[in-house]
């Protein structure tokens, strides 16, 4: 061996026992760019949608009952969480008796038990209890509005009781999150106020900054609005759910190209949604583009008041027909769609035997306006409220000029009323018949179909119409309640999904809206992230994820 | 002047009561639910009414203006429809953040317009006029978030010399005045300065082309004064109405950029406007609203006190 090789040799051996052992030992650390402006509250219930609870819901918290996220394949469906078994009173259906998970603690050690599941449900339904918090209540309570109240029956059951029969109560539990009673009493005990409401604000607040759940990520560092940092939980009740990854930083960058730019200069691993137009370049830096389909429609919601143009079944028919939505995807959205032939596709256990089949044929569009007694010479006019932008709307305006053009080759006349998303969103619970319709036909507002009530019931009961619910084009067909009661009170999960499928089925056969896309949820990151399984879901599970 | 000063105050509090409900009307007609950050559109109407009472929004207008008003003046904002935190704190924690940006803005922006507009005041139509002109035109012109986004390609993306986004390593809590935070600040302090550059190098170009055409400076050089000290007189003769602008300027950009803040995710006051809009915060957006527009009217009065007391001849009455 020559000096040269020596001394080579002795400068690897130098940096290697200086750099190895710090590797070895090095955090990895995995930083995501979020679509929203501020972080997701901490406190249990996350505000901001469902990307809310994809990152400080499910991350820091459990629920009774979760999603499987563990396949980008097969549809996501309830499977048991901090429950591990349940099932309704033979004799009193608004009963239910939850078996909970034993030897599950929260991250302050306190145990999980029956205690915590009854003041969990009554931080949002019980208005005089103290820790009660009114800011918990509207994300919370709507997604499960027949919970009324919790009963502890011994340290690992408890019993809930809904308003009314209703099968889809475990479904609806995914959405209320295991916050500990202990911390949050010590935080109510310690905090000032003028009086009991304002120390429970203060109590609230405190649990914000310094939350404790049962979920695999524990919070470690909180700047609100910047960031807020997540570290592994060793001791999460789920082995094999232990994160992969030491740390998870969050960070709200609501502006595409900036988290698009974030990812590309190599400030974070991992950005929601990037800018569209950027794609090419993001896979051609060798990043990897995740997408699948999410369970969110993009529709036109027909109004089926008297004198509407879409109570004619063949006008709705027609319109489902003459949208070449492959050509929307491959063109327009670059991929970033999945086209929509109900609110459910095949495959989903909720899909049914669709007998009226959704797809791109002009020619049997035609005929079928012609049959209504349209046609070139005598146009339909048809008019759509829609947004300019708006949380889940896609690219709401190139897309509906889209449908406007292709449905003029069906004898339709399309004139769209933009407005502001809010406004949109506000007069979706207003209804056809109001005055904020301006006279539209149809409205378009982007669903999430996670649950059957979101997914179908609020839409298509007529007792939904408003103000109660988004019934806004109020349709009333009493095959559709028959089958929405049907469901609501099948309490065996395969028949439940039966009837569900049934109600789908008809509501697709009926052609119920104008199913036009699902989104894909697409997310760009750096090939040094691993172990990432999209699932068809709004969320994700962190916990195999690894940072290399 | 003291007397002046004391006047200019009290003109100050009728201005901002009006800006208080000015601001609480503006967000208050504009359509949408207030409770929409809170309240998803299938929550029911008996939820709905619940939420309405508990926040106070089922009270009158007048009633909830005088609350809001009332509390405002003891300090409180109230707190954060969507987040339960308090306003001010996120109000503060946000201008906090913007005045370091508009700080590091106004040095480079007011640097830079002084010493360009002088120039070609000074070289009044001669190439170096041109110029400096040229480049005040485009400082004006260029939309400054379009330049923030081919700032960030080319220093961040494509030379990766600078960050992207963010507000230092940890977040701006943890700020300091040291080069792994600054670096987060240039990209945007740039991108911030480019349009009161362009005002200010047109505006002092102006005022010393105007100045060096007036009599008194052909009265300096005929006393025999040198070069430099003519220039002495015109800078002090432009002060007052150079000041004024930047008083402006540097209102404006005390206000935060939304658009730039959005671009830099940078976490002041623009950027948690933004949000407030986004997620119809009315405490907020009213909080926000209010705490900038007071920067306004102290800003202003601040250069009215400074311009009388720079410029004797500035009689106000």
């Amino acid at each position: 061996m020559n000096v040269r090789a020596t001394v080579a040799a002795a400068m690897m051996t130098t940096v290697s026992a200086l750099v190895l052992p710090a590797q070895a030992g090095a955090e990895s650390v995995l930083r995501i760019g979020m679509t929203a402006a501020d972080i997701p509250r901490t406190l249990g219930q996350p505000d901001q949608g469902f990307e809310g609870n994809r990152f400080t819901g499910l991350t820091m918290y459990d629920a009774l009952t979760m999603w499987d996220l563990s396949s980008a394949d097969k549809p996501s469906v309830v499977i048991p969480g901090l429950a591990t078994e349940w099932k309704v009173d033979d004799a009193d259906k608004t009963k239910w008796t939850f078996k909970l998970r034993p030897g599950v603690t929260f991250h302050d050690g306190a145990p999980f038990n029956a205690d915590a599941v009854v003041w969990n449900v009554e931080k949002v339904l019980k208005q005089d209890a103290p820790q009660f918090d009114p800011s918990q209540v509207g994300v919370t309570a709507s997604r499960m509005p027949t919970l009324a109240s919790a009963r502890k029956i011994d340290d690992l059951t408890v019993e809930l009781t809904t308003k009314e029969p209703d099968s889809f109560l475990p479904i609806n539990l995914t959405n209320l999150f295991m916050a500990s009673p202990t911390k949050w009493q010590k935080l109510y005990e310690a905090a000032t106020g003028a009086d009991d409401k304002a120390k429970s604000q203060a109590a609230w607040a405190a649990f914000a900054k310094d939350a404790s759940g049962t979920g695999p990520w524990k919070m470690s560092k909180f700047t609100p609005r910047e960031r807020l940092e997540l570290v592994k939980n060793e001791a999460y009740w789920d082995k094999a759910r232990v994160p992969k990854t030491d740390k998870m930083i969050l960070l709200p960058m609501p502006e595409a190209n900036a988290r698009t730019a974030a990812l590309l200069s190599g400030q974070v691993d991992w950005v929601e949604a990037p800018a569209p137009d950027a794609l090419p370049e993001i896979k051609q830096r060798g990043f990897k583009l995740y997408a699948n389909e999410q369970p969110h429609v993009w529709p036109w919601q027909f109004s089926r008041i008297e004198g509407s143009p879409w109570n004619d079944i063949r006008v709705r028919k027609a319109a489902n027909l003459c949208i070449d939505r492959e050509g929307l995807r491959d063109g327009l959205l670059a991929g970033l769609m999945v086209p929509a032939s109900g609110t459910f596709e095949k495959g989903h256990p909720w899909r049914g035997n669709v007998t009226f089949e959704i797809k791109y044929d002009k020619a049997a569009a035609q005929k079928l306006m012609q049959e209504a007694g349209y046609g070139p010479n005598k146009k339909l006019e048809v008019k759509t409220q829609t947004s300019a932008s708006g949380s889940g709307q896609m690219q709401p305006l190139p897309m509906n000029e889209y449908l406007q053009q292709a449905l003029a080759e069906c004898y339709f006349d399309v004139k769209l009323d933009v407005i502001e998303w809010n406004t949109l969103f506000t007069n979706w619970r207003r209804g056809a018949k109001d005055a904020s319709a301006n006279g539209a036909n149809a409205t378009n507002v982007t669903y999430a179909a996670m649950d059957p009530f979101f997914a179908l019931v609020r839409f298509l009961q007529s007792s939904m119409a408003p103000p109660v619910s988004n019934n806004w084009g109020f349709i009333n067909n009493p095959k559709f309640d028959e089958l929405v009661k049907k469901a609501r009170q099948t309490f065996d999960p395969a028949e439940r999904d039966k009837a569900l499928a049934e109600l789908h089925a008809a509501s697709v056969d009926d052609a119920a809206f104008l199913y036009v896309a699902h989104d894909v949820g697409p997310r760009a990151m750096s090939p040094k992230v691993k172990g990432v399984v999209q699932p068809k879901s709004w969320f994700i599970d962190f916990s195999p994820i690894s940072v290399e | 002047m003291l007397s002046y000063a004391a006047r200019r105050m009290v003109y100050a509090i009728p201005i901002i009561i009006g800006v208080a409900l000015v601001c609480f009307m503006l967000v208050h007609i504009t359509p949408g639910d207030p409770l929409v950050a809170v309240l998803p559109a299938d929550a029911s109407q008996e939820l709905a009414q619940q939420l309405r009472t508990a926040y106070g929004f089922d009270k009158p207008l007048p009633v909830q203006f005088g609350l809001w008003l009332w509390r405002a003046v003891n300090g409180d904002l109230g707190s954060s429809i969507a987040t339960g935190r308090p306003v001010l704190a996120e109000v503060l924690r946000a201008v906090s953040n913007t005045v370091t940006l508009a700080i590091a803005a106004a040095i480079i922006g007011f640097s830079l317009g002084l010493f360009f507009g002088l120039v070609a005041g000074y070289f009044r139509d001669t190439w170096i006029d041109k110029i400096a002109t040229s480049i005040a035109i485009a400082g004006v012109s260029v939309p400054h978030y379009w330049l923030g986004m081919v700032l960030v390609i080319i220093f961040s993306v494509e030379l990766n010399w600078l960050p992207a986004v963010g507000a230092g390593p940890s977040g701006s809590g943890a700020w300091a005045w040291d080069w792994a935070h600054i670096r987060f600040l240039i990209l945007p302090a740039i991108t911030t300065s480019v349009i009161p550059m362009g005002i200010i190098t047109r505006t002092v170009r102006a005022l010393t082309g105007d100045i060096l055409s007036q009599d008194f400076v052909e009265a300096l050089r005929a006393k025999g004064l040198r070069e430099t000290q003519v220039f002495r007189h015109v800078l002090k003769n432009a002060a007052p109405t150079a000041l004024a602008v930047m008083g402006l300027q540097l209102g404006y950009m005390l206000g935060g950029s939304i658009l730039i803040e959005t671009v830099f995710s940078w976490p002041g006051s623009g950027l948690l406007l933004n949000s407030a809009i986004f997620q119809r915060d009315l405490p907020l957006l009213q909080g926000t609203i209010l705490v900038l527009a007071m920067f306004f009217v102290i800003l202003n009065l601040v250069v009215d006190i400074a311009q009388a007391a720079i410029d004797p001849r500035i009689k106000r009455g």
